[in-house]
């Protein structure tokens, strides 16, 4: 589990996040949703260490990672798994020496055991024969599967996604969106997805953080939004006619 | 003030180089694979530009000394010094600035703006050891190879100058080449070019690793690198010639 307690992180004097706490549950899909600049990427560095705040916690099982040394960072950041908006996979290298980097960098497996446990995840994110492809040589909905099978490949207590679905056609968004589920539940992770699509929101929605101008507007799962009071929320969630129809409909 | 913020960032940047490397067997093939990226696809461009600027070299050498009462030899002589003193330590180490320079800044940049440097970071991998380390060691050693065989090609380009444009004979040329040869100017050549692979391998990798944007960034990142590593290089040049030979 992650907690966040009270953050606060400012750039150049300006307060991009204001007070946020937060409980992320271990094997739920936590989602963290509000519009382009709401906080909701610098929230998501703040909780990977790579942006520190001004006040605050941020509580990996118990432990502090704002007030802890580099040293025990760098060694939680061996249980952290993160899927870039990009998918950021290494151009240098092909879909499996990708795959293979944390393996290599981390852990003490043979070549074979390693190439296994590559091959392995390659399988459970559904890429087969793709091997000695490389990034530029692949789709997007491809490389976010394969930046899936490098965030998996150690075996992470946590998970964490930046719209993962970003770019991708409406099928392939869905697919990346159930595989993040399934592997949630099936790994018993902390799952962390930064979105702005709804579908998301209603697809995989076990836990939802609302942020509106760095601010925590409203926090419940994806049952509740449909009933929610809150007038941002449901602007936001219901800007579309679709969705508007979806609601008119469920009432 | 911001050139000395910059200063000190850089220093910082240099010392985090120097941190212990997560596996020193990952460290040593990134290493063999920056000296085959950055140091061997750079052999055919050092032998062509080496080669023509030696002939120049003495081309220049003997229209200077021509109807003079000055030996032949020397043609090989002043050949032999501006090719190991000046032009193989420092122009080839300038081009090689604007060539490697303008790789590697570009290459780490865009991996800063497709947040590859991100996911090195999230994984627990210090990306200035991961990425510049093996990128200055590799220079580091691979430039005082590659200036030696600039030095060889320079003065062998001068010497079929020399001979097939009738201004010295082959002979007259190698005396000149062997004259007067104090082997302290080699070294000094060669601390020389240990000194420039740094400064293109880091400084140009500090403005790749600081870039911020996207690829426009990028590009100006890469032009920074260039034009920073020369001037670096032209001011060290000075600073280390009063040192060694003032």
């Amino acid at each position: 589990m992650i907690e966040i307690k009270n953050i606060i992180k400012s750039f150049s004097g300006r307060e991009i996040l204001k007070d946020i706490s937060f409980s992320y549950k271990k094997g739920v899909t936590n989602l963290v949703i509000g519009q382009s600049g709401s906080g909701k990427t610098v929230l998501l560095k703040c909780l990977l260490g790579l942006h520190k705040p001004e006040q605050g916690s941020i509580l990996f099982d118990g432990e502090d990672i704002v007030t802890m040394s580099s040293n025990n960072l760098k060694r939680l950041r061996k249980e952290v798994g993160m899927v870039f908006q990009g998918g950021a996979l290494f151009d240098s290298m092909n879909i499996e020496q990708n795959v293979l980097f944390p393996l290599q960098m981390f852990s003490d497996m043979s070549k074979e055991e390693m190439l296994d446990r590559v091959n392995f995840c390659l399988k459970r994110v559904n890429l087969e024969n793709v091997n000695h492809l490389y990034p530029s040589e692949i789709s997007g909905g491809m490389k976010k599967r394969v930046a899936i099978a490098r965030a998996i490949v150690l075996n992470p207590k946590y998970l964490f996604c930046d719209e993962p679905n970003s770019g991708l056609d409406p099928y392939t968004a869905i697919l990346i969106d159930n595989l993040l589920k399934e592997l949630t539940y099936e790994y018993g992770m902390t799952t962390v997805i930064n979105t702005h699509d709804m579908n998301s929101v209603m697809e995989i929605g076990d836990r939802i953080l609302f942020i509106k101008e760095g601010k925590m507007a409203w926090k419940g799962t994806s049952t509740d939004i449909i009933k929610a009071a809150n007038q941002d929320l449901q602007d936001f969630v219901f800007s579309s006619e679709l969705f508007k129809t979806i609601k008119e409909k469920s009432k | 003030m911001g050139l000395i913020a910059s200063f000190g960032k850089y220093l910082l940047f240099v010392g985090d180089v120097f941190r212990k490397p997560e596996r020193r067997s990952v460290m040593y093939r990134l290493v063999v694979k920056e000296i085959s990226e950055l140091g061997l696809k750079s052999v055919a461009f050092v032998i062509f530009v080496s080669l023509f600027v030696g002939a120049v070299v003495t081309l220049q050498t003997a229209s200077n000394m021509a109807g003079s009462w000055m030996p032949r030899y020397l043609i090989g002589y002043a050949t032999r010094d501006a090719v190991i003193l000046e032009f193989s330590p420092t122009i080839i180490s300038l081009l090689l600035a604007g060539k490697i320079g303008s790789n590697i800044a570009s290459g780490i940049g865009t991996m800063r703006v497709t947040e590859q440097i991100d996911a090195l970071e999230v994984m627990g991998i210090n990306p200035v050891t991961y990425l510049v380390r093996p990128k200055i060691f590799a220079l580091m050693f691979f430039n005082p190879l590659l200036i030696s065989m600039s030095m060889f090609v320079g003065v062998f380009g001068g010497l079929l100058a020399g001979v097939f444009s009738g201004e010295c004979t082959a002979a007259e040329f190698i005396t000149g080449i062997q004259y007067d040869f104090i082997p302290f100017k080699a070294v000094y050549a060669l601390v020389k070019t240990v000194l420039f692979a740094f400064i293109i391998a880091s400084v140009s990798s500090f403005h790749g690793f600081f870039t911020e944007g996207g690829a426009l960034e990028v590009g100006k990142s890469s032009t920074k690198a260039v034009v920073f590593s020369s001037v670096v290089i032209i001011v060290s040049n000075y600073l280390l010639t009063q040192l060694l030979l003032g």
